[in-house]
């Protein structure tokens, strides 16, 4: 870690660390945006005489530091006066730490000895007092000062990057970044947990605001995912464990046991014809269908080899039967097959787990469950679709009866204090395909029932407002309960909507026959096991969490694992989609590159001091920490580590150190940070007696130290 | 509090009471959320007051007690953590770590005669600028109530008489470790200028 990649300038000071500390130090005035507020001349003066013995030799202002010629005041000071260390004191570092960085690795020195601590963001701009800002702008610069000298020259960690990539979800979002990096050359192992391919899109109608055909505009998609000579398929598979890190990952994945020899199957279907056992398809039929005990979820299902389902098989329950095996032409049948698992070894991980729907029964006063004929959207979709149970004919629960009046109910979970807050994104827009179908296959009069019409994508008001002209009915307000007691004249059989209409400003009571509840989306179930597996983190909604909500959307804290589609929030398609090539654009410039630097905040342990009692190695989500059970220690795999820092706080023996934020680092910064009072005069520390056996002032703080180690 | 009153009061060696007592706290701050809040705060240009000096480490899970301590040492009136809220950590669990320090700390401290409102948890997530000011803004009035910070006193009283180089000692802490921050960093220059 101390090795300092960078040649020394010619006649500059000696290696850092092993020589005289030269700082430069350079305050922003960022325009007027610092300098309005903090007396940037003075601070720069003062960092010049305050801070000389801790090793300025230089403090300049500037007009803007980030700017070509700021970054040439760096530039030349390091190249004429030698510097060895460099603090500016701008802008927040998200922002600029890696141009002043880059600034200093130009003129030959390691960027890692460039701090960049910022006076805008946390002093100027919230500040409005000129000369209390004045003061904090000195103590931060201090911080820095006092830091940066402990700072190491640092070389970034390079590994090596497996070209393969493994897709987890085979949802539309998961197909396309699949579909990418595959085109691209490269070998993708898409896992899928369900007999086929296609996700959620596979299940519906129709797309808003189009109006495209989803089986239409997916399935062609699933056949190039299915027959791509560069994707591995696994569908009924599911990854179990993740070991490594960027570029060199293992994933163990489970084939679940589908009693069909995939090797053999023709997919013709036979099977699931002569199978006598019907089941009622919860899955893909969202309950209003059946299949079979051996099945292929739809027609279009990539691959088209069947599973037997185990629990609902004749031959499993009674060992009689086997009507699939008597009549498999191909000889496919396999009851003996075993669940197999497989270990792969890839680069990146996609993860594009995507969304379940949120549970309408949970809102009992929408009687979903109680009452006929309150449907779900997913139930509405498999009615609408003209693949569906019902051939496409929107009908009441009877499975006959055309409804006249039709309610559909928005926010369905969404947006609700007591279920989840967010919105879904999709509801609105979806809700309005709803009545726009409604009207369509049948001409009943429809009532949307919204809190607010958020239809913000291309496209997507205009639909809103084709659906206003078709006549479809608008209530501001959400619906307080769904209910069968009929009490006024016209309510008798019909389910009546009770809802504060709020831009009428009263109450109203909707009788319709029919109720949609446009339920909203939630993560799924097993999303956080499957993201701690991966080693990325959610939110407490349980959305996985993005590097950078706006900048880095598809990378996620983990080097190597990225995020693509409903995964990390609800979308529509078109962000998904958007997202899997994103994901796999991100994944591809990985590959082409081969190799990678990794951030060099690391943390590792010194063997001479550390004790092996394994506290840290239970103190890390990544497993980054094994113990050698030869030398009696614990060690850290730096590619592993994503530099938290939380076992280098928890070593007892102080033996794990920490590069970027070491212990020497962040105890400096306070010291620096507290060189000044709140008026910019030096701050009033605690006196210690001078008989004191340490008597420096330090001492007794360490005691209480030891006292809170211990 | 105006320079002059702060170099009458220097002078005297008194922290004046008479004026409004400005305290310095230290806040340490996640990478993730809470520095990127404090980044927030100052993009929306939210206003708090000027008192918290903040440090950004990668991860709550990061704070060491000594820092804590050693902040306290160094002359602050109060010590602020911050962190990701729980379950929305960026390194998956480390937020219930900097949890559990934080609470033996303020156990800790308050043994030691330092009221528990001096060392404070906020979670603040990145979004949360304006919550982060709010919080921000809160401590400090809280600790100004409390006024400055005397607790080395207060410790000193009840250690007095203790040889402490004898505990030292019995801690095993000579066996070649130097102790901490004693002469691993010469620093002579810094304390120069105090």
């Amino acid at each position: 870690m101390n090795g300092n990649g960078h040649s020394p300038v010619e006649g500059a000071a000696p290696v850092p660390g092993e020589g005289e500390i030269r700082i430069g130090v350079y305050v922003c005035h960022c325009g007027s945006n610092i300098a309005g507020t903090v007396d940037v001349v003075e601070v720069a003066r003062w960092a010049a005489e305050a801070l000389k013995d801790q090793g300025v030799v230089v403090a300049r202002e500037y007009k803007f530091m980030c700017s070509s010629p700021g970054q040439e005041l760096i530039t030349d000071d390091i190249r004429n006066l030698g510097l060895n260390r460099i603090v500016v004191a701008a802008c927040s570092p998200h922002l600029h730490e890696n141009t002043f960085r880059t600034a200093t690795a130009r003129a030959g020195l390691n960027p890692y000895l460039c701090e960049l601590v910022s006076v805008r963001e946390q002093d100027s701009w919230v500040h409005t007092d000129r000369a209390a800002a004045t003061a904090k702008a000195k103590a931060i610069l201090a911080g820095g000062v006092e830091r940066v000298r402990r700072n190491a020259p640092l070389d970034a960690i390079t590994v090596d990057i497996n070209p393969a990539t493994l897709v987890v979800g085979g949802g539309i979002a998961g197909i396309q970044a699949a579909l990418e990096i595959a085109d691209a050359g490269f070998p993708v192992y898409l896992v899928e947990k369900d007999p086929s391919i296609g996700g959620h899109m596979a299940q519906f109608d129709k797309t808003f605001p189009t109006l495209d055909c989803a089986a239409c505009i997916l399935t062609p998609r699933m056949v190039s995912a299915g027959t791509h000579p560069n994707i591995t398929l696994m569908t009924w598979s599911e990854v179990t464990h993740v070991d490594g890190f960027v570029g060199n990952f293992t994933a163990t994945i489970r084939k679940k046991a589908r009693y069909v020899d995939a090797d053999l199957c023709t997919g013709c279907g036979v099977c699931a014809e002569k199978c006598p056992k019907k089941v009622i398809d919860e899955v893909y039929e969202a309950g209003l269908g059946y299949r079979k005990a051996i099945y292929t979820p739809f027609d279009q299902a990539v691959p088209r080899t069947p599973v037997i389902d185990r629990e609902n098989c004749t031959y499993f329950e009674k060992g009689t039967c086997k009507a699939c095996e008597k009549f498999c032409e191909a000889d496919a049948i396999r009851f003996d097959q075993q669940d197999e698992e497989v270990t792969i070894k890839v680069g990146n991980i996609i993860m594009a787990t995507g969304y379940e729907l949120f549970d309408a029964r949970r809102i009992a006063q929408y009687g979903y469950g109680r009452l006929p004929n309150v449907f779900t959207s997913l139930e509405f979709e498999r009615l609408s679709n003209s693949a569906g149970p019902t051939n496409g004919r929107i009908v009441l629960r009877d499975g006959v009866t055309e409804p006249k009046t039709v309610g559909v109910i928005h926010c369905v979970g969404s947006r609700d204090r007591n279920f989840n807050n967010y919105c879904s994104a999709i509801c609105c827009m979806q809700s309005l395909k709803f009545a726009h179908l409604v009207k369509e296959h049948t001409g009943a009069t429809v009532y949307n029932f919204y809190i607010d019409m958020r239809t913000t994508a291309k496209a997507y008001d205009e639909f809103y407002q084709r659906v206003m002209e078709e006549g479809t009915l608008f209530v501001r307000g959400k619906p307080a309960e769904v209910t069968e007691a009929g009490r006024l004249p016209g309510e008798e059989g019909k389910i009546i909507v009770q809802v504060e209409d709020t831009l009428a400003g009263r109450q109203r009571r909707i009788p319709v026959d029919m109720v949609v509840l446009s339920v909203g989306l939630q993560p799924r179930a097993d999303a956080k096991e499957l993201a701690t597996r991966l080693g990325i983190s959610c939110s407490s909604d349980g959305w996985a969490i993005e590097k950078h909500p706006k900048l880095d959307p598809v990378a996620t804290m983990t080097e190597g694992v990225f995020i693509a589609g409903c995964v990390s929030g609800p979308k529509d398609i078109p962000s998904s989609v958007a997202q899997g090539a994103a994901a796999a654009a991100r994944v591809l410039g990985r590959i082409q590159q081969k190799q990678m630097n990794l951030e060099p905040i690391k943390a590792s342990v010194h063997p001479d001091n550390c004790s092996g009692c394994r506290i840290c190695n239970t103190m890390c989500p990544y497993n980054a920490i094994s113990f050698l059970e030869a030398e009696g220690v614990s060690s850290i795999n730096a590619a592993m580590c994503q530099g938290c820092g939380t076992c280098v706080a928890a070593c007892p023996a102080g033996a794990i150190s920490g590069t970027g934020f070491s212990n020497e680092q962040v105890l400096a910064q306070i010291e620096g940070l507290l060189m000044v009072g709140s008026d910019g005069t030096p701050l009033k520390r605690a006196v210690f007696p001078e008989a004191h056996p340490h008597g420096n002032g330090h001492r007794q703080p360490d005691a209480v130290e030891e006292a809170v180690q211990a | 509090m105006s320079v002059q009153t702060a170099i009458a009061s220097e002078t005297t060696g008194t922290v004046s009471q008479a004026t409004t007592f400005e305290p310095v706290i230290i806040g340490f701050t996640c990478n993730w959320c809470s520095y990127r809040a404090a980044d927030l705060a100052g993009t929306a240009r939210t206003k708090y007051p000027p008192n918290v000096r903040l440090i950004r480490l990668m991860c709550s899970g990061r704070l060491d007690p000594t820092f804590v301590l050693k902040a306290f040492a160094e002359g602050a009136d109060a010590v602020l953590l911050t962190g990701c809220h729980p379950g929305e950590c960026h390194y998956i669990e480390q937020n219930y770590k900097a949890l559990r320090r934080y609470r033996l700390l303020r156990r800790t401290l308050e043994g030691m005669g330092i009221e528990p409102a001096r060392i404070q948890l906020v979670w603040a997530s990145a979004a949360e600028g304006v919550r982060l000011a709010g919080e921000i803004a809160r401590v400090t009035e809280e600790v100004r109530a409390l006024g400055p910070l005397n607790w080395p006193k207060d410790l000193l009283a009840e250690v007095d008489g203790v040889d402490l180089e004898a505990a030292w000692a019995a801690t095993g802490g000579d066996s070649g470790d130097p102790p901490p921050e004693s002469d691993a960093n010469p620093d002579a220059a810094s304390e120069a200028t105090r």
